[in-house]
């Protein structure tokens, strides 16, 4: 491996569906690299001696051995480096906010041009055929017999939940996950769309857990079906609750409730969940929208921006109310959305949403802003510019300014410790929550975060679940 | 897990039908006002219907549908013996019940179905229960008998007048509700489940009464569990969603008007989804 500094080769692109194509299918944008572009990129890395990239990855993926092993060819031990700490990498290598994570902290990174690790980690994950379920999971040929007289449940199906069941289950202990939805995944399988993440991934996932003796409940609404106190009255002496923020938060204006006005979670899940754009084929209808607008910055507006172009409207609008610096999507999603033609109308908040006398929107009044001082959280607060409204033509607004914690099972457990935001309170070194035994992890704990940080949370809580319980023997 | 329907009656042909499924889960935490979600092949849509009758000893829910559209039309072609691919529940929250005295139960339609499962939540709880229930004409009657059971009075309207009062299920409960003041008895509560029309009619008919009613409201849902907002109705001042919140709610306080207009949301792509069933069956 070279390490001459002055000769650092570009960062290699990964090859794309062509936007003017891909705006017509709901096919994966991004067809991943080669063998041979995978070992080109590998070995654009440094090897550094104190690598800094590693750091960044909030479950600790070793980046540089893993990398090396690629470039050496040695695509199955890769493999098995990433999945010491990484259950889902074939997820995280495609939907991981890279630029804020493992590439914003490689020291390549001032160059403009990091390694493109999560491109790789995608690579080995898609490449490597692994021969047993104990294998896929966690990278080891053989896992201990799984113990039945100590089971865990899981609520929840998201990355959390999933990440913790296959940790417990490479230690031999039971997991049953409970999913409310019908079919299993959380934000992968209801949010994300096929175009970003296809749905095959999530269901291999979940196949392999199964082999590894998880068992899966579909249709079972923790609170509803049962309560937590039900589970552990049948036996399981650990409780995991992994149940996301998935309430869409409105924003309270007038005309909020006309005909043609969706959350993103609505519109998302009608699509992905449901299978809408196949609609119908499938039964779930889908608004069809002409003139689009899509209000919020982050991932989920970038997602139903696309997804709108994706179903045939004529022209997508993304109304934020900062500029694009700001906006807090993955950096390779917004530039996805302007290649395919998504146009952003920035500095511009909605006021009211107006109708016709059906109660079907036809126009979106929007506040001009300007930015302001630096907040808290250290972007500039965006402030309206006097007597400057105007209004956007609209037929489908689609909301995507944040959502709450899953309510159910929070409201049927009274005794449950939340903190001021509504989330549930735990350990932070051990994720516990006030009442014994019962843990929590992923967004339910953090607010909405990224896939990543709630499989750490799963991996965390999974840890200190199997220490327990093996030390009780 | 699929659930299997153990038995299927067929209260007016083609056009109700009522199902006793085995799932015992759901039975033995059903309450009255719940409802559940099911859904019916891989491609198909997430319906919700109200569960109309429970018996946590059996470990069965009943269902009662009307067939509207391409899912409750595909509902109607399973029979007993076959299963339903998904079914979550039990959803909503629980009917208020408390002795309040009397309680005027109004069922329309199919409400008339779900109103039963409340009424006779109402009789348990020692509260002296008429149920005041209208259709078209005779036949299109649903429940009459087993609400004979539970109930102190039945009181019947049809449009025709081929059974009790001709005209509509309001004039009747006015009527009722006359008599009861006149005889100085104190009426608790009034529970309306039927056509949103129906619903809104009973709401303005109480108001100046003072009478505490509750609606049970059937917005569109999806995910049913929260995750949406598709169900949401104003209530007062406040957004609610149906299917977390509600489904009931204070009668006097929701926007009848918007929940009627929402409910036609997709109403283009539901009639495209029926014809595309149609086809279909045809082909096969
Ligand atoms: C549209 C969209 C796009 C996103 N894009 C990205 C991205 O590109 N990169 C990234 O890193 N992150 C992204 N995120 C965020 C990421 O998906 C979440 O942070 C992550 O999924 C959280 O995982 P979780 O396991 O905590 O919960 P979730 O994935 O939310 O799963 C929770 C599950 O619990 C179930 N549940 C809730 N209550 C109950 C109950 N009472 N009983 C039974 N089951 C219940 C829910 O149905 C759900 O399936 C995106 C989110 C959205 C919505
Ligand atoms: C809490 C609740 C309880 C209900 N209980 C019953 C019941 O016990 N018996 C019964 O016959 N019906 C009940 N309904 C209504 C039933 O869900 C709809 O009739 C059914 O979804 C229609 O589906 P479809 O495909 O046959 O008709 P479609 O052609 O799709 O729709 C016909 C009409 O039904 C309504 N509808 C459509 N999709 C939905 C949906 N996903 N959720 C709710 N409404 C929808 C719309 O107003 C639409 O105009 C209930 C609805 C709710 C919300
Ligand atoms: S898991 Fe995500 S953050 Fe960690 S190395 Fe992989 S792509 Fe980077
Ligand atoms: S910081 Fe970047 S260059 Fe250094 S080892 Fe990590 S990936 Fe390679
Ligand atoms: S149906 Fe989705 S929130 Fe009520």
């Amino acid at each position: 491996m070279t390490k001459k500094k002055s000769k650092i080769l570009p960062r290699r692109s990964m090859p794309m569906q062509d936007p003017a194509a891909r705006v017509g299918n709901f096919n994966e944008v991004a067809n991943g690299y080669s063998l041979e572009l995978a070992q080109e990129e590998a070995r654009r890395c440094l090897q550094c001696k104190t690598p800094t990239c590693q750091d960044g990855c909030p479950v600790e993926v070793d980046c540089k051995r893993f990398i090396r092993e690629l470039a050496e060819g040695q695509v199955e031990q890769a493999f098995r480096t990433i999945k010491e700490t990484n259950s889902l990498p074939a997820v995280c290598g495609r939907v991981c906010p890279q630029e804020n994570q493992c590439e914003g902290r490689c020291k390549l990174r001032p160059t403009g041009q990091p390694v493109a690790i999560g491109r790789l980690e995608r690579y080995v994950a898609d490449a490597f055929y692994a021969g047993t379920a104990c294998e896929a999971t966690v990278g080891r040929e053989d896992c201990p017999m799984i113990r039945e007289d100590l089971r865990v449940a899981a609520i929840g199906s998201g990355p959390a939940s999933l990440t913790l069941a296959g940790y417990l289950a490479a230690q031999g202990v039971k997991v049953e996950v409970f999913e409310a939805l019908h079919l299993p995944g959380g934000v992968l399988s209801y949010g994300i769309p096929e175009f970003r993440l296809p749905k095959s991934i999530v269901r291999t996932e979940v196949e392999t857990l199964k082999e590894q003796g998880v068992e899966f409940h579909m249709n079972w609404v923790g609170g509803k079906t049962m309560t937590v106190g039900d589970l552990f009255d049948q036996g399981f002496k650990a409780v995991f609750l992994g149940l996301g923020a998935g309430l869409p938060r409105f924003m309270k204006l007038p005309g909020e409730n006309l005909i043609g006005v969706f959350s993103a979670n609505e519109y998302l899940t009608r699509v992905n969940l449901m299978g809408g754009y196949r609609f119908p084929d499938y039964d779930t209808p889908v608004f069809p929208g002409r003139k689009v607008t899509v209000i919020g910055g982050g991932n989920v507006a970038m997602d139903a921006a696309r997804t709108a172009l994706r179903l045939g409207a004529e022209e997508v609008r993304i109304v934020y109310r900062r500029t694009q610096e700001e906006m807090p999507a993955r950096l390779e999603e917004l530039e996805h959305a302007l290649e395919e033609g998504v146009q952003l109308e920035i500095l511009a908040c909605p006021v009211a949403f107006q109708g016709d006398e059906g109660g079907r929107l036809t126009s979106m009044r929007v506040q001009k802003m300007c930015l302001g001082e630096p907040d808290e959280s250290g972007r500039c607060r965006p402030m309206p510019v006097e007597d400057e409204a105007y209004d956007l033509e609209t037929d489908l607004a689609i909301i995507a300014v944040g959502s709450g914690p899953n309510q159910i099972l929070l409201n049927a457990t009274p005794n449950l410790g939340l903190n001021s935001r509504g989330y549930i309170e735990v350990d932070q070194e051990t994720l516990e929550t006030n009442m014994p035994m019962v843990f929590a992890g992923g967004d339910i704990v953090t607010g909405a975060a990224t896939v990543v940080e709630a499989m750490g949370a799963g991996r965390q809580a999974g840890k200190e679940i199997s220490r327990r319980l093996l030390k009780q023997g | 897990m699929a659930v299997p329907i153990l038995h299927k009656r067929k209260l007016i042909p083609g056009r109700v039908s009522e199902l006793v499924l085995e799932a015992p889960q759901i039975a033995a935490k059903a309450e009255p006002g719940n409802f559940i979600i099911l859904r019916l092949a891989d491609d198909g849509e997430r319906i919700p219907l109200t569960i109309a009758d429970t018996d946590a000893a059996k470990g069965t829910i009943t269902l009662v549908y009307l067939v509207v559209g391409k899912s409750t039309a595909h509902l109607e072609t399973f029979e007993a013996g076959d299963t339903i691919l998904d079914v979550c529940g039990p959803l909503g929250r629980p009917t208020h019940i408390e002795p309040v005295g009397t309680v005027l139960c109004v069922g329309g339609g199919t409400g008339i179905a779900a109103m039963h499962h409340i009424a006779k939540g109402h009789q348990l709880a020692g509260n002296h229960v008429v149920s005041v229930i209208g259709a078209r004409s005779e036949d299109l009657l649903l429940f009459e008998k087993e609400l004979t059971a539970i109930s102190a009075e039945v009181l019947v309207a049809t449009d025709d007048g081929s059974r009790g009062h001709k005209g509509l299920v309001t004039e009747v409960l006015e009527q009722r509700i006359q008599q009861g003041i006149e005889a100085g008895e104190s009426i608790g509560e009034i529970v309306a489940v039927g056509p949103v029309p129906m619903m809104r009619a009973v709401a303005e008919l109480t108001r100046p009464y003072g009478i505490k009613t509750t609606v049970s409201l059937n917005s569109i849902m999806v995910d049913g569990i929260g995750m949406c907002g598709s169900c949401r109705v104003t209530v007062g001042d406040a957004v609610r969603f149906a299917c977390v919140d509600g489904p009931e709610f204070d009668a006097h306080q929701v926007d009848f008007e918007e929940m009627m207009r929402r409910q036609c949301t997709f109403s283009e792509q539901e009639k495209l989804s029926y014809d595309h069933f149609c086809r279909k069956c045809h082909h096969d």
